[in-house]
């Protein structure tokens, strides 16, 4: 439950919500631990949360490895509460 | 792959193997402790050991939250469901972990209990909102990751005047543990393990930055360096706290500046601060009571702290007798050396929380550990 996944911010919108895309997935997460958070940035998502951001380079490495080490599968369903 | 070649990944491994290999002193021993689970799960699902010298060795922490919750906490948990009738709300992780006489969240659940498993806080306050005669109950485990999340939920309730909602607050603080696995009382039963550098958690390091493990490294003259998830980021950083075991000091360096700060997520570090207080004592799976080690809500928060809304009867708790985790948590024994290990206690049938969570030392071990481990003692035996 400790990893984090990168994902891109698509838009912002009010209480301090934005939605993110993931793998064509897109999910509702709380920016509310970030300032200035704008489209197009990529943060690191963690239990619905922006924890911070990060360059769009380090997303994509990271999204790599997770998915070569299958964890991005697991991550993303349980996400998308598809997990069991 | 489409963004990092495999290759190139592994030709950079090999150069920091060598590296490594070239730099230890033949002399003496590196005994590493890694904090962090998502380490210990990159160790083992890269074979990380493998590409190292004989004499540096991994020892695995306590660095999974669900691994060092006492069972104690989770019979709470159990009982807010059972005799309270409160939706619990858990992160996945949670569920299957065996409280006492092996029940969990997931057998009350089959019993008839209301619990369920949520991704975020953010779910827990839909379930509130979505149930306004019913109480809703946030069961809060994490380092300082997850904590601030809880910390918003707790002000977003507050703003929405969410009624019905609370949390059970088991937050715990990573530089404390660090601290005292280096010193404390029950080394004498359990034995202690010679660690010369601890390879520090990352995101956790990324919410409340380099800075806390500075007094620590000084204080118990121990190199610390922050080191990423990448299996090449731990050698990266393994390659730096050799150096600095060579050299005679005891620094906190951070090989994940890419993410990490001194000082850290400031914003997160204020909403923490305006929720939480430090508990006098703390009680962690393995570590017994640690003091100033977890987090609970501040008093002008009272309204939405589960612990003082409900009473939890006082209860004893106990544990499965021969699990090892207590031990294992520490880096005293390896999950190999559990009586239960892959026979009683697999993954589909866990016996103790290092065993539940895939974070856990035992489960990575079952996972990608115990086949090298066999095929070494076969060697061994062989020569
Ligand atoms: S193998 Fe199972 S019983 Fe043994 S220490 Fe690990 S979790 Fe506990």
């Amino acid at each position: 439950m400790c990893l984090a996944i990168p994902a891109k911010v698509m838009a912002l919108e009010a209480g301090d919500m934005a939605v993110v895309a993931l793998e064509g997935v897109k999910k509702r997460i709380s920016v509310a631990l970030l300032d200035d958070v704008a489209v197009d940035d990529y943060v690191l998502i963690h239990v619905g949360y922006a924890l911070h951001k990060v360059s769009a380079e380090e997303a994509e490495r990271t999204l790599a490895l997770m998915a070569e080490a299958g964890v991005l599968k697991e991550e993303l369903e349980e996400i998308t509460g598809g997990a069991a | 792959m489409k963004y990092v070649s495999e290759f190139r990944a592994r030709d950079l491994a090999e150069k920091l193997a060598a590296q490594i290999a070239h730099e230890v002193r033949p002399d003496r021993t590196y005994h590493l402790m890694e904090f962090c689970g998502g380490h210990t799960h990159a160790i083992f699902r890269y074979g990380v050991q493998d590409l190292m010298p004989e004499n540096v060795k991994f020892v695995h922490g306590p660095g999974c939250p669900v691994c060092v919750l006492p069972v104690r906490r989770l019979d709470d948990a159990v009982e807010l469901a059972e005799k309270h009738g409160v939706i619990l709300c858990t992160y996945g992780d949670m569920m299957r972990v065996p409280g006492t006489k092996q029940r969990s969240l997931i057998r009350a659940k089959a019993d008839g209990a209301d619990i369920r498993m949520i991704y975020s806080t953010l779910d827990a306050l839909k379930i509130a909102r979505e149930n306004p005669d019913r109480e809703v109950v946030f069961f809060a485990i994490g380092f300082e990751t997850t904590t601030p999340p809880t910390a918003v939920a707790i002000m977003q309730a507050e703003t929405e005047g969410l009624e019905n909602f609370s949390v059970f607050c088991n937050h715990v603080l990573t530089p404390a543990a660090i601290g005292h696995i280096l010193e404390s009382p029950e080394v004498r039963d359990l034995g202690t393990v010679k660690i010369d550098g601890f390879l520090g958690p990352s995101h956790v390091s990324s919410v409340i930055g380099s800075e806390p493990y500075e007094f620590f490294a000084e204080e118990f003259a121990k190199p610390v360096v922050i080191a990423g998830f990448e299996p090449l980021d731990v050698m990266q950083s393994t390659l730096m706290l050799i150096r600095q075991i060579n050299e005679g000091r005891a620094e906190v360096e951070n090989e994940y500046a890419r993410v990490v700060t001194r000082e850290g997520n400031l914003k997160a570090q204020s909403l923490v601060s305006d929720v939480f207080e430090l508990r006098q004592s703390f009680e962690w799976r393995g570590l017994g009571e640690v003091p100033y080690s977890a987090l609970r809500i501040r008093d002008t928060h009272a309204a939405l702290d589960a612990e003082k809304r409900f009473t939890v009867s006082e209860k004893k708790s106990r544990e499965v007798k021969s699990c090892e985790c207590p031990a294992i948590l520490r880096g005293v024994k390896k999950p190999t050396d559990c009586k239960l290990f892959g026979t009683v206690c697999t993954p589909d049938n866990p016996m103790g929380s290092c065993m539940v969570s895939s974070e856990g030392a035992c489960a990575a071990y079952w996972t990608y550990g115990r086949f090298r481990e066999t095929a070494k003692e076969a060697e061994e035996a062989a020569a």
